[in-house]
């Protein structure tokens, strides 16, 4: 098998989201696995917060520490970095992902480090980790069921809790015949999972290192912590000898007390569970004496953006995100498109407001546009993001960039027609004359326009046009006398 | 300086450099959750269903019924080696167990060398046997903290994990077990854990599977 | 929702926001809105230069354009009137951003004012003028899509179906994702038709799935997008603005 990921990380273009979002709208198959998954996690999560007034509490209370975290987020890092290492833990910080990656094969050289087995990583796929150490010649195999099957088959998650989700019982059975092991059964989940126990049983047994994410790290103690129900992540981190925890820079907090009410938000808003089966608290390499567990263990602190993010009052909030995934799964665009529509790491809503914020306004805004505005992930986040309103900043910024600059740059003539629209608009909503007079001309002419008007034929293509009401609403009531003033 | 160091402290700038009246803006007063204070008996029973809830198997027992309990659950599992650590409480009970009814117990392998000389041993042994730190309640969770003479992977590498629980030391939350046990003060381990249930994934297809990399099986004996 | 103690006592005069979408292409509805309000003795004003409360340009990133559509507003509505419309996405656009919109403009003090004063009809209609309604149409059933920004921006809470409630010959069944946006999002069904469109067929799909005879909303926009998405699919289910709906079964003619 091979791990390589031949994805360009960079097909991030409106016109690339517009032909993978319509395909993915075209293939049933796919749109009936990400219904039924997302009603399940739906209805799961439904189900775990019974008490409407209770969970605003708590969603208080877990927004609240993380903004504690962030009022206060140098100095965390480096009471983190301090207790880190005074726990044995050597801290490496990158500012971009090459940075962080070529931290990563450093160690990875320094310990002769041939095979490495990864948990579940966001952050590693912020970093094309595994595309980057393949070509290094350092074998690197997700070992999180979900990442595994979708290694197998070179894809990217889709996404961020439940990355193979995208596939069904029986494309997982044939890929597990074609590509893992055709000598074994694989019709059902147990058996395609006893498959991949012993599979990964075995890599845990040879690697070398182990490499990680972080779910939460605790500077008070200088503790990184795990979250998870296979136990994958506790193989990755205790057996090889050299762990390598890779963490956005984000996802410090201050004490072991922010903890509870942050691990009940994660995993009820994620999966509907109270807890996980594994919460792994990890605060230093073996200690003299120990038996097991790594000899080294490393925290790569990747920006990748972050520290600019952090800049702005209500941009920074995007940094509160804890990557539950509820978002996506409640995201009307989301649950139809899926995640592989988006071409970008972090898909749905906090893709839409992390992906343009990381790699450029200018080159990925139009994502900050793929929203209908609904709000239900807002209403849904453990930790209070105003997504809406980032997405809404986002689109301003974008339009001052463009206005900054030229706006035939970008998409040829698509932007100027955008902009000629709006100050059309301008010019006659600010006007109650010309106003007026216009709204009385459409309610005349309006049903004749013709469909074949590009606005109009595509939208045309699933819904009939609006029809104009024969007299304006300013002109009934002009007739029948209200007062004006 | 090398690269790291360097973006340590680009990093750290830029953040630092944002106006403290922005950082440090009214972030709002966090209020404490409503704790629940269940009696003993509730701690247990909410645990038990928790847990049992997730595939765990309970049984609670006296400390005087626990070697008859432990032998039978063995027995029924038909375990054949069984993990354990020698220096432990627990492990010097099993120990003398082994030592008066030989026959009705499993092979015993003690966790005596480090991970390097055992390691393929160790992937071979059916059960290992546990002390833990304590339990949450409102969860369902154990608490183990693993030391020099319980190690780390005791509780991850053979199918099935039997661990045994005072009672007394359920506490309602996690937020009390740190609070009580006084976890910032004293310093953590290299490694601390909760574990809430035999490992498991929903990964195809969201079907729920137990064991996909760690133990199969949890057995906890809540000794009352 | 909003807290009870944010209603004024039924005052003797309000002023109306028609809306463009209202004016355009829902007049009737903007008009029974009208009606429902004089019926209760309280005098309409309908200042004539209104036009929209700038959301489209707005939401579409394009804040300079949005602010001189909204001072046009603010200007039109001086005295200390509420302000009833019958829509809550501009209603929310209106409470909750202009703050944001006149941060540093002459208008700032005004387009406060302006903002506190603004209620959403049915909420108008309950909590303010506490409507009794006397059914006097056929029996039907109805079903009810939730606007989201009405609901989540807004914060309008179910008023509406109370009103509904109050009509004897009205059977109500609830969308299986009442909750769930039509796809409309204003210039995002312009920008991305196809997603759009999908999201559109599935809410036609949940509304015919009832047996409903007609769908209700307090929403123009979502209303034009489903009953696109209906007459295209050849449904026989129509839709209305829930104030055409009350008005046409309770007045006298």
């Amino acid at each position: 098998m091979s791990a390589k990921a031949n994805h360009s990380p960079h097909r991030l273009s409106e016109k690339a989201f517009f032909e993978s979002s319509g395909s993915a709208l075209k293939d049933p198959k796919l749109r009936r696995n990400f219904k039924r998954a997302m009603n399940g996690l739906m209805e799961k999560r439904r189900d775990i917060f019974p008490d409407a007034s209770e969970l605003e509490e708590t969603r208080g209370r877990a927004g609240g520490i993380r903004r504690k975290t962030l009022a206060y987020f140098p100095e965390l890092l480096e009471k983190l970095e301090a207790n880190c290492e005074s726990n044995g833990i050597r801290v490496h910080w990158a500012e971009t992902t090459e940075q962080a990656n070529q931290i990563v094969l450093e160690i990875a050289r320094s310990t002769n480090t041939r095979l490495a087995v990864k948990g579940k990583s966001m952050v590693s796929e912020e970093m094309h980790l595994n595309a980057f150490l393949e070509k290094h010649d350092i074998e690197a195999i997700e070992s999180d069921l979900g990442e595994y099957i979708i290694q197998v088959v070179n894809e990217l998650p889709s996404h961020i809790i439940m990355p193979a989700i995208h596939k069904n019982l029986e494309e997982i059975s044939q890929l597990f015949q074609e590509k893992v092991d055709p000598n074994r059964s694989s019709e059902s989940a147990e058996e395609m999972t006893a498959t991949a126990r012993l599979i990964l049983r075995q890599k845990f047994h040879d690697a070398d290192m182990g490499i990680s994410g972080v779910n939460f790290a605790v500077a008070e103690t200088g503790t990184l912590c795990l979250v998870e129900n296979e136990g994958n992540g506790r193989f990755s981190t205790t057996l090889p000898k050299v762990h390598v925890a890779v963490m956005g820079i984000e996802k410090v907090v201050e004490s072991l007390q922010d903890l509870p009410p942050l691990l009940k938000m994660l995993t009820r808003s994620a999966t509907g569970q109270p807890i996980t089966t594994y919460f792994n608290m990890i605060s230093g390499p073996r200690r003299e004496g120990e038996l097991d567990g790594p000899e080294e263990v490393h925290l790569v602190l990747l920006d990748h953006g972050r520290s600019k993010i952090y800049e702005d009052e209500l941009l920074r909030e995007t940094l509160l995100c804890i990557r539950c995934g509820a978002c996506m799964n409640h995201c009307p665009v989301y649950t139809r498109i899926g995640g592989h529509a988006y071409n970008a790491v972090y898909p749905g809503p906090i893709g839409k407001i992390l992906t343009p914020q990381i790699e450029g306004i200018e080159s990925v805004g139009y994502l900050a546009n793929a929203s209908s505005l609904c709000g239900a992930c807002v209403e849904v986040c453990p930790v209070k993001i105003p997504i809406t309103d980032i997405l809404l900043r986002l689109r301003r910024n974008r339009v001052r960039k463009k206005n900054a600059r030229h706006w035939t740059d970008l998409n040829g003539g698509k932007s100027l027609m955008e902009l000629m629209t709006w100050k059309g608009w301008k010019q006659v909503l600010s006007q109650p004359s010309l106003y007026r007079t216009q709204a009385s001309l459409l309610s005349r002419i309006g049903n004749l326009l013709p469909a074949q008007i590009p606005v109009l034929r595509q939208w045309a293509r699933s819904r009939s046009l609006p029809r104009f009401s024969k007299k304006p609403l300013h002109r009934l009531v002009e007739e029948a006398g209200i007062d004006h003033e | 300086m090398n690269e790291s160091a360097s973006s340590r402290s680009r990093i750290l700038k830029r953040l630092h450099g944002i106006h403290s009246q922005s950082r440090f803006a009214d972030h709002p007063e966090i209020t404490e959750p409503q704790s629940p204070s269940w009696t003993t008996e509730e701690k247990i029973s909410r645990l038990k269903s928790m847990m049992e809830s997730v595939h765990s198997e309970i049984h609670c027992c006296s400390e005087r019924d626990f070697d008859t309990v432990f032998r039978k659950v063995a027995d029924e599992k038909s375990i054949a080696s069984l993990l354990y650590a020698k220096n432990t409480q627990l492990g010097s009970r099993i120990h003398s167990l082994k030592q008066s009814t030989p026959e009705k117990m499993p092979e015993l392998v003690n966790y005596d060398v480090t991970i390097e000389t055992m390691k393929k041993r160790i992937f071979s042994i059916d059960a290992s046997i546990t002390e833990t730190l304590g339990g949450i309640a409102e969860t369902g969770s154990l608490i183990l903290w693993p030391s020099r003479d319980e190690p780390r992977l005791m509780s991850l590498i053979p199918p099935i994990h039997l661990a045994v629980l005072q009672a007394e030391k359920i506490y309602n939350t996690f937020s009390e077990a740190i609070d009580e046990g006084r976890w910032a003060e004293k310093g953590m381990p290299t490694n601390a854990l909760l574990i809430s249930g035999p490992s498991k994934t929903a990964d195809i297809e969201q079907t729920l599977v137990y064991g996909v990399h760690g133990p199969k099986q949890l057995v906890v004996f809540i000794i009352q | 929702m909003k807290p009870s103690c944010s209603f004024p006592e039924k005052p003797e005069a309000v002023y109306y926001f028609g809306t463009c979408l209202a004016d355009l292409l829902y007049a009737d509805a903007g008009m029974a809105g009208i009606r429902l309000l004089q019926r209760e003795g309280v005098r309409v004003i309908y200042p004539r230069g209104q036009s929209c409360c700038g959301q489209p340009a707005f939401n579409s990133g394009f804040q300079d354009e949005a602010r001189e559509v909204a001072a046009q507003q603010i200007v039109q509505f001086p005295k200390n009137l509420p302000i009833v419309i019958p829509s809550g996405s501009c209603g929310a656009m209106m409470t909750r951003h202009y703050e944001e919109l006149f941060q540093g403009h002459p208008l700032h003090e005004k387009a406060q004012s302006f903002s506190a004063r603004i209620f959403e009809l049915s909420e108008f209609l309950v909590n303010v003028l506490n409507v009794k309604l006397e059914d006097r149409g056929d029996p039907v059933k109805v079903t009810w899509h939730s606007s989201c920004h009405a609901k989540r921006e807004y914060g309008l809470g179910d008023e509406a179906k109370q009103l509904l409630r109050q009509l004897k010959n009205v059977e109500l069944v609830e969308l299986e994702r009442e909750n769930e946006c039509c796809g409309f999002g204003g210039t995002f069904s312009v920008k991305f038709p196809a997603i759009s469109g999908v999201m559109a067929q599935d809410k036609s799909a949940d509304v015919m799935q009832t047996g409903a005879d007609l769908l209700l909303s307090t929403d123009c926009g979502c209303l034009m997008n489903i009953n696109g998405a209906l007459e295209k699919q050849k449904s026989q289910v129509q839709s209305q603005h829930f104030a055409s709906f009350i008005w046409n079964r309770t007045h006298v003619s």
